[in-house]
C-alpha cells in the first residue's frame, strides 16, 4: 500500500508553508472542515454505539478518564527535568495530556483504508480524554487558587466546540439508528476522506508556521515534542490492552494518548493561566507532534498494537 | 450641526478575552459596544487572526471621559501584564448625547 493522499495533501500544505507561498485557506473554510469532521466522527461512533453498546464500557470509560489525570501528570515531570519553569510545564503539560480530534480523524481514515476492525465508541474517548488533561494542568500551574474562575472555566471546557460536536454527532448517530442515518452516510463514508485531504492541507500551512518559532525554544521542546508521544502511544497501547480492546482499537487509544491538543487546550489555558506562553505549547503540538504523528507516529502504532498482541500482551 | 463630547475607548486584544471584556464592559457602565474581528503586528508577533487562539479583536466604546477612564484603568490592571493588549482613548463628537 502506497502513501496515503491525505498524507501527502498534509506534506503538501507544510511545503507551501515553508517555502513561504502565497497560498492561504480562508479561515471560514477550515472551521467548516473541522466541524463537518467532528461531527461525522460523532455521528459514525452513535450510530455504531446504539448498536452494540454494553455495560463494560462504563469501566472501560473511567479507565481513560484515569489516562487522562496520568498523561500529564507525566509530561509534567518530563518537562520539570527538561527545567521548563513550572507555570510553562503545566500548560504544556495540559496540551499533551488532552488529546487532538484532527490526529484521531487521520488514523479512522488509516485503519478504514486498511479495512481494520476498531471499536464503535473511540469518539466517546475522545471526547472523556479531552478534559481532565485541562483542570489537571490548571492545578499543577497554581494549586488551588481562589482567583481561578471556574465557572467561566467549565463553560470553556465542558461547552468547547469540539466537545460539543463530538458529544452532538454521537447522541444524533444514537438516536437515529443506521436505517434513518443513510442519507447523511456519506459524511463518514465517501465524503470523509476528500474533507480530511482539505483539512491537512491547511494543517499543513499552519504546522508549518509554528515550525518558524522552533528555532527561539531550541532542542529542548523538540525533543520533548517527540519523546512525549511514543510515551503516550506506549501507555494508551498497554492500557487499551488491558481493556481487552481490538487491534485497530489499540492502535487507536495509542495514538490518542500520543496526541496533544491544539484547539480546546489553548484557549482554555490561555484563561486560566494566561503568565504562561502560549506559543511554547502551540509550536510543540503543532509544530512536531501533529506531524510526527501524521506521517510516522500513527503506522508504528499500529506495528506497535500488532506486536503487543502478537506477544500475547 | 449641534455635536456633543464623549471619548472614544478603542481596544485591540487576543479573541480569548471576548467573553472575559464584555462582561467586564457591562460591569463597568458601558452604555454599549462594538465588536470586530482584527489582524496585525506588535510587540507579542504577528497576530494573523487565522487561528482561533491566534486572533484579535478591536472594541470600541463610545461613553462618558469618566467611564472610559474607569474601564481603561481596569483593562490596565488585570490585563496588560499577560495578554496581547493596546488601549487608547479618543475624543469624539456625537449627535445623540443621551445614547452615550
Amino acid at each position: 500500500m502506497g502513501i496515503d493522499p491525505v498524507v501527502l495533501f498534509f506534506v503538501f500544505g507544510l511545503f507551501a508553508g515553508l517555502v513561504k507561498s502565497e497560498l492561504k485557506l480562508p479561515p471560514a473554510l477550515y472551521e467548516t472542515l473541522s466541524i463537518i469532521l467532528l461531527l461525522a466522527i460523532g455521528l459514525h461512533g452513535g450510530v455504531e454505539l446504539a448498536e452494540q453498546a454494553s455495560a463494560a464500557l462504563l469501566g472501560q470509560s473511567l479507565l481513560v478518564l484515569g489516562l487522562g489525570v496520568l498523561l500529564p501528570i507525566l509530561a509534567f515531570i518530563l518537562l520539570r527535568g527538561l527545567r521548563f519553569d513550572r507555570v510553562n510545564a503545566a500548560a504544556v503539560a495540559a496540551h499533551y495530556g488532552s488529546v487532538s480530534a484532527g490526529t484521531f480523524a487521520v488514523v479512522v481514515a488509516y485503519l478504514a483504508a486498511r479495512e481494520i476492525f476498531f471499536e464503535s465508541y473511540m469518539p466517546l474517548f475522545v471526547a472523556i480524554l479531552e478534559i481532565p488533561a485541562i483542570l489537571v494542568g490548571i492545578l499543577l500551574a497554581k494549586g488551588v487558587s481562589r482567583d481561578t474562575d471556574w465557572k467561566e472555566l467549565g463553560r470553556e471546557i465542558f461547552l468547547g466546540k469540539s466537545i460539543m460536536l463530538l458529544l452532538g454527532g454521537l447522541l444524533i448517530g444514537a438516536i437515529a439508528g443506521k436505517e434513518a442515518i443513510k442519507p447523511l452516510e456519506p459524511l463518514y463514508t465517501s465524503m470523509f476522506k476528500p474533507v480530511l485531504a482539505f483539512f491537512l492541507l491547511e494543517m499543513g500551512l499552519i504546522a508549518s508556521g509554528q515550525l518558524g518559532s522552533l528555532k527561539r525554544y531550541g532542542f529542548k521542546l523538540a525533543a520533548f515534542a517527540l519523546l512525549m508521544p511514543l510515551i503516550g502511544a506506549l501507555i494508551g497501547a498497554l492500557l487499551a490492552r488491558f481493556m481487552g480492546l481490538s487491534l485497530g482499537g489499540t492502535a487507536m487509544l495509542a495514538t490518542l494518548a500520543a496526541s496533544a491538543s491544539y484547539i480546546a487546550v489553548p484557549a482554555a489555558m490561555r484563561l486560566a493561566v494566561p503568565e504562561a506562553n502560549p506559543s511554547l505549547s502551540l509550536t510543540a503540538s503543532l509544530g512536531i507532534t501533529f506531524p510526527f504523528n501524521i506521517l510516522i507516529g500513527i503506522p508504528l502504532y499500529l506495528a506497535l498494537a500488532e506486536r503487543l498482541i502478537a506477544w500475547g500482551f | 450641526m449641534n455635536a456633543h463630547n464623549r471619548t472614544l475607548l478603542t481596544v485591540i486584544c487576543e479573541a480569548a478575552l471576548e467573553h472575559k471584556l464584555e462582561a467586564d464592559l457591562k460591569n463597568l457602565g458601558a452604555p454599549g459596544w462594538t465588536l470586530s474581528d482584527a489582524r496585525g503586528s506588535g510587540s507579542r508577533g504577528v497576530r494573523s487572526a487565522g487561528w482561533d487562539t491566534d486572533g484579535n479583536i478591536r472594541l470600541e466604546v463610545i461613553c462618558s471621559r469618566e467611564i472610559a477612564e474607569r474601564i481603561a484603568e481596569h483593562l490596565q490592571a488585570r490585563y496588560y501584564e499577560n495578554f496581547a493588549m493596546v488601549c487608547y482613548l479618543a475624543e469624539v463628537e456625537v449627535l445623540r448625547p443621551e445614547k452615550f
